[in-house]
């Protein structure tokens, strides 16, 4: 009869699920206890291409700020000053000397999309992905990375040096642009009154781009 | 039959005596809530293979503690639609309800709260407070789900009580009595002697085993019914009814039916322990059969219970009201007529 098959059913399969979950009671737990137990990915297993806390080898990075301008929410940094004369030149990784301080190279990570732009961005591949992912910290403002290997002190130091220089030389520029006009101004004033001056023409069509360079 | 409690041994019949027989069990029965919910949540863990609340002391084991102290400062949410005094009163109710079933269970041998000759009607009839707060929670709250989900219940608790009614009714005149102690106390000897196996009595009460057998399942069934535990939880279907009759409810009261629910998983694991596996009564005769050992039998065969319904709720899916209708009407009160009336020829012949 139908009635006691489905009652023997319900009861035989209500003994089976009791079978399988008592048998799922005393199994080992999937769960990783993950701040106390080893992450998986913590062993060097991160993928290829994880995107993950950004790393910037300050020894390739010449302060171009092509990441900055790249960064789609705008949380890199970056400020350079250039070497003046006569201080201790930078060099690359590479001993290749270099023009400019990165006086300020910050990441904010509390901002960061983990896009991964920048490093793509990046013409000396000094911004890189690394496979740390477990850096969460108690204060936003411990999430801002300052990169830059210059110290605060030695950063303001380059910046004044750069600062005096450039207003030397500003000084020295106009004082001799002064002096050139001047002269300049003598000599055409001497050329005038000899001579007009006779403008040439090219009707060439190669030198065209010539012409557009110098414009 | 003559009431031994402790209690009353111990500093007299008089006014204080009655105060800590009345709560004791409160002090069983918070601890014992706090284990439940525990257990609740590490058993459903374990089940599903994970490993379950970790951070709350050793192992978790102060996360009930830790629930209960939140919803403590929870809000109190009285909605402006609500029929106030309905509304406030429901928790209290279910609680009340839970709470006075437990004047009729032995906890061992030496105390019972209220010895009285009625203790299984008693039982049968206080277990029935909680409709009544399901209903009148679900009507206060003036929302159509709890509505719907107080009338489930309401509907889905007359249809269990018949069965159950049965069962009990066999076991009583199996045991000749409707007292509690009587019951246990006719049960004693050994797990052979319990009413699951027939009750005590010669070689020939073989053929009455499987009746037995059958009216500890449908008790069983019945209770998980009553208790409002999967797969009978259709008044408080998540799913189906956001919870049901307590959707509006919050903070303390939320907790007070919350506690009901637990207390009366408890219960019903009591009084299937009385009626089937012998109570306070030592598996192993006369022996670990004092009074302390007889609470300690007592407490582990019903948590064991409460266990299985745990184990059930996260193994089963709710059913369909009608498939729980079906499930009553047509095969739970039937088959307990048939075992009533096999019990009931055992128990004329064999005396």
């Amino acid at each position: 009869m139908d009635y006691f098959k489905d009652i023997y059913t319900s009861l035989y399969s209500i003994f089976v699920g009791l079978k399988i979950t008592g048998s799922h009671l005393f199994e080992k737990k999937v769960t990783l206890q993950y701040p106390e137990r080893d992450h998986p990915l913590r062993d060097g297993t991160m993928p290829m291409n994880a995107r993950n806390r950004l790393y910037v080898d300050m020894e390739r990075c010449d302060g171009c700020g092509t990441c900055a301008r790249a960064c789609p929410v705008n949380c890199i940094d970056v400020e350079l000053v250039k070497v003046t004369p006569g201080d201790v030149i930078p060099m690359f990784y590479d001993g290749t000397p270099r023009k400019t301080w990165v006086t300020k190279y910050n990441i904010d990570f509390a901002k960061c999309c983990f896009c991964s732009l920048c490093t793509e961005a990046c013409p000396t591949d000094a911004v890189q992905m690394t496979p740390v992912f477990e850096y969460s910290e108690y204060d936003r403002k411990n999430l801002l990375y300052k990169m830059a290997s210059l110290s605060p002190e030695e950063a303001e130091l380059k910046k004044q040096m750069w600062a005096r220089y450039s207003t030397e030389k500003k000084k020295a520029d106009a004082e001799a642009k002064a002096k050139t006009e001047a002269e300049a101004k003598a000599k055409a004033d001497a050329v005038a009154k000899v001579e007009p001056v006779v403008e040439v023409v090219s009707k060439d069509p190669e030198d065209e781009n010539s012409d557009c360079d110098r414009a | 039959m003559e009431q031994t409690n402790f209690v009353y041994n111990l500093i007299g019949n008089n006014i204080f005596a009655f105060i800590i027989v009345a709560v004791l069990p409160m002090f069983f029965l918070l601890p014992y809530a706090l284990v439940a919910i525990l257990g609740e949540l590490k058993i459903s863990a374990w089940i599903q293979e994970r490993v379950g609340p970790m951070r709350t002391g050793w192992k978790g084991v102060l996360q009930p503690l830790a629930e209960v102290v939140k919803l403590l400062q929870k809000e109190d949410i009285t909605p402006a639609a609500v029929n106030k005094p309905l509304f406030n009163l429901a928790p209290f109710v279910m609680f009340a309800g839970a709470y006075a079933a437990y004047a009729v269970i032995p906890f061992s041998s030496q105390f019972i709260p209220s010895g009285i000759n009625i203790g299984l009607f008693y039982v049968f009839a206080v277990s029935a407070f909680g409709v009544i707060a399901i209903v009148m929670g679900g009507w206060a709250s003036n929302n159509k789900y709890s509505l719907l989900g107080a009338m489930r219940a309401a509907a889905q608790m007359i249809s269990y009580e018949i069965p159950i009614a049965i069962a009990i009714l066999s076991i009583a005149t199996l045991a000749g009595s409707l007292d509690m102690q009587t019951i246990i106390i006719k049960q004693g000897g050994g797990f052979w002697n319990w009413n699951l196996f027939g009750g005590p009595g010669s070689f020939e009460k073989i053929w009455v085993i499987p009746f037995t057998l059958t009216l500890f399942v449908i008790y069983f069934v019945g209770s998980l019914a009553e208790t409002n535990r999967i797969p009978f939880d259709i008044p408080e279907g998540e799913s189906e009814i956001v919870a049901g009759y307590h959707t509006e409810y919050s903070g303390m009261k939320f907790a007070m039916f919350f506690f009901a629910e637990y207390s009366n998983m408890f219960i019903v694991s009591a009084v299937i322990t009385v009626l089937f596996l012998g109570g306070w009564q030592s598996p192993l005769g006369d022996i670990l059969n004092g009074p302390i050992w007889q609470s300690l039998w007592f407490i582990g065969k019903s948590m064991l219970f409460v266990f299985l319904q745990i184990w059930i709720r996260w193994t089963l899916p709710r059913l369909r009201v009608d498939q729980l209708m079906y499930v009553t009407w047509k095969v739970m009160l039937p088959i307990s007529f048939v075992a009533f009336f096999a019990v009931a020829l055992w128990a004329m012949i064999s005396r």
